[in-house]
């Protein structure tokens, strides 16, 4: 099994869930997040006073899959989350030790 | 002054009851005064439309301005320290500024509202007209309210509530009423020196802004100035609170007429086109900044006019009024974001880059837009020139008795509270370490 982290720009969450959805992905976790990464920050100036934040808001998504499906949904991530601009954000890829259905005690990938 | 006996509630006609209030025309007539229920019905109304700028005008237009760690602070500080003065004022306020007797300085009598009845009358701009005595004191009142509230803008976030509470009494004392009688009373000092307010620029606005000043730098930096982020945490909040001040501030100016007419009508118009004027020049001042045309410029812009058109509102045409606003809001905008960095003072939200500012371009403006040349009403007796220094030497009388008064009132409220906050009170916020409470819970 995979664990495939994708930190995206946040109006794309919408087009990478169906994406995702119309892969056969059955869930996902998404938390807003702040980053920073070569995109440049921004500045706010309040009455002439300057606060450059260099954190951008970002939403991760989390998707925990079987090894064979993992290619799939990191290509689907890639293409649904791309604009072509500094920004778009990265994918991590990370091996899976266990998975576990909390109302069933299903384990492995029958848990995902 | 003469004193003038109060003869108990006789019938309307006979009993010749005036206050020595502001503005007094000395009654030459023997007739009877007339009490005109339109000016008494636009006078209540107007002195409602001032408690709605403190309330929750000023309020939300300082606390968007905040952290969301001092909202209720600041909040809080601005309608405790109005009630306190509204309390003070029929105490003791009112006699102070416009008592019965006095000199130049300072008036006396009249303590607890002694002898006034539903009867008592205040005196107009108008010979014979007059309005219930009650309803200019309502209306006075609100006005030593808002200005111990504008002072605390450049306090917020590190003063104890109880500091405030402190620094506000004494304030109001030695400060608020000897200058409002001085500006305001027959008799007072600026009054006799024909200086033109038709508003409060001074009463108010310089008053305020030079006090803020001198309490901030008393009072020092916040912890974290000019390295931590502190942006405003809602300016959403700040733009309600600045529409409620621009609506209520019609209250303030045309009120100040004390008559339903023509001259309310002026500075109507006046608070709108002063208005309008400087909150599309502060914009414009950001874009060639380098900047973005920003909502809170827009709203600094507003009232940078407002506070500017104040003592002209009765004493400028519609063209003078506009030239008022624009020149107002270049000069505040420079003020804020080229002065006040320069200086290193922590004016949290410029009660003095605005007030402060904006009143000295107010009152030396106003000798120059009241001129018949600029479409004033002024007849043309007395030059711009001479009329300029009349008014810098109020505005400079002024800047004086102010920083002197906040010094003494800012020391007693630290003899007497200690002034700030602990370190980490202040890093918490105020909300919870000076009310217990949250803004908001989510």
């Amino acid at each position: 099994m995979k664990f495939i982290i994708a930190i995206i720009k946040p109006f794309k969450l919408d087009e990478v869930r169906e994406a995702l959805g119309a892969l056969g992905v059955a869930g996902m976790t998404v938390t807003e997040v702040k980053g920073f990464g070569r995109q440049k920050g921004q500045t706010e100036i309040y009455r002439g006073a300057e606060y450059s934040t260099n954190m951008l808001p970002k939403v991760k998504v989390e998707v925990a899959t079987s090894d064979d499906l993992a290619p799939q949904v990191v290509e689907t991530i890639q293409q649904a989350a791309s604009t072509d601009a500094i920004g778009d954000g990265k994918i991590f890829v990370l091996d899976l030790v266990s998975a576990t259905r909390i109302r069933t005690g299903e384990t492995g990938d029958n848990a995902l | 002054m003469i004193r003038k006996l109060l003869t108990g509630a006789g019938a309307i006609g006979t009993a010749l009851m005036t206050s020595t209030a502001a503005f007094a025309q000395e009654a030459t007539q023997a007739a009877a005064p007339v009490v005109d229920k339109g000016d008494t019905a636009w006078m209540m109304t107007s002195t409602v439309l001032v408690l709605l700028m403190i309330l929750p005008g000023l309020a939300l237009f300082y606390g968007g301005l905040t952290r969301t760690k001092n909202m209720l602070a600041t909040m809080t500080q601005i309608g405790a320290a109005a009630c306190l003065a509204m309390v003070i004022w029929v105490a003791y306020g009112y006699g102070l500024a416009f008592g019965p007797e006095g000199n130049a300085y300072i008036a006396w009598g009249k303590w607890f509202l002694a002898g006034v009845t539903p009867e008592s009358l205040a005196d107009t701009f108008s010979d014979g007209f007059k309005l219930p005595e009650y309803v200019f004191i309502s209306f006075q009142m609100t006005f030593a309210a808002i200005t111990v509230a504008l002072v605390l803008g450049s306090v917020v976030e590190r003063m104890k509530f109880a500091a405030v509470m402190v620094f506000a009494a004494v304030w109001l004392t030695i400060v608020y009423f000897p200058i409002a009688h001085m500006v305001w009373a027959v008799g007072g000092l600026f009054f006799e020196m024909g200086a033109l307010d038709f508003a409060g620029g001074t009463v108010v606005h310089i008053n305020a802004g030079v006090s803020a000043l001198v309490a901030a730098v008393i009072l020092g930096k916040r912890i974290g100035y000019g390295k931590d982020v502190m942006a405003p945490h809602s300016l959403t909040m700040t733009m309600i609170g600045t529409g409620m001040l621009w609506v209520g501030w019609f209250g303030f100016n045309a009120g100040s007429a004390l008559e339903a007419n023509g001259s309310a009508a002026l500075a109507m118009i006046n608070t709108f086109v002063a208005t309008a004027a400087a909150g599309l020049v502060w914009m414009v001042a950001e874009k060639l900044a380098g900047h973005k045309a920003s909502a809170l410029g827009f709203c600094s812009g507003i009232i940078a006019g407002l506070v500017a058109v104040t003592p002209a509102a009765g004493n400028s045409g519609p063209l003078g009024a506009i030239l008022l606003g624009a020149v107002s809001a270049l000069v505040c905008f420079a003020a804020v974001t080229i002065l006040k960095p320069k200086l290193g003072y922590d004016d949290s939200l410029d009660a003095f880059g605005i007030h402060g500012v904006g009143g000295i371009v107010g009152a030396l403006g106003t000798a120059v837009v009241y001129a018949p040349a600029f479409g004033g009403p002024g007849d043309g007796s007395t030059g711009i020139g001479a009329q300029l220094v009349t008014q810098a030497a109020a505005v400079g009388a002024t800047i004086v008795w102010a920083t002197i008064g906040t010094v003494i009132a800012m020391y007693v409220a630290k003899a007497l509270t200690g002034l700030r906050v602990s370190e980490e009170v202040e890093r918490e916020g105020l909300d919870l370490g000076e009310h217990g409470e949250r803004a908001y819970n989510y």
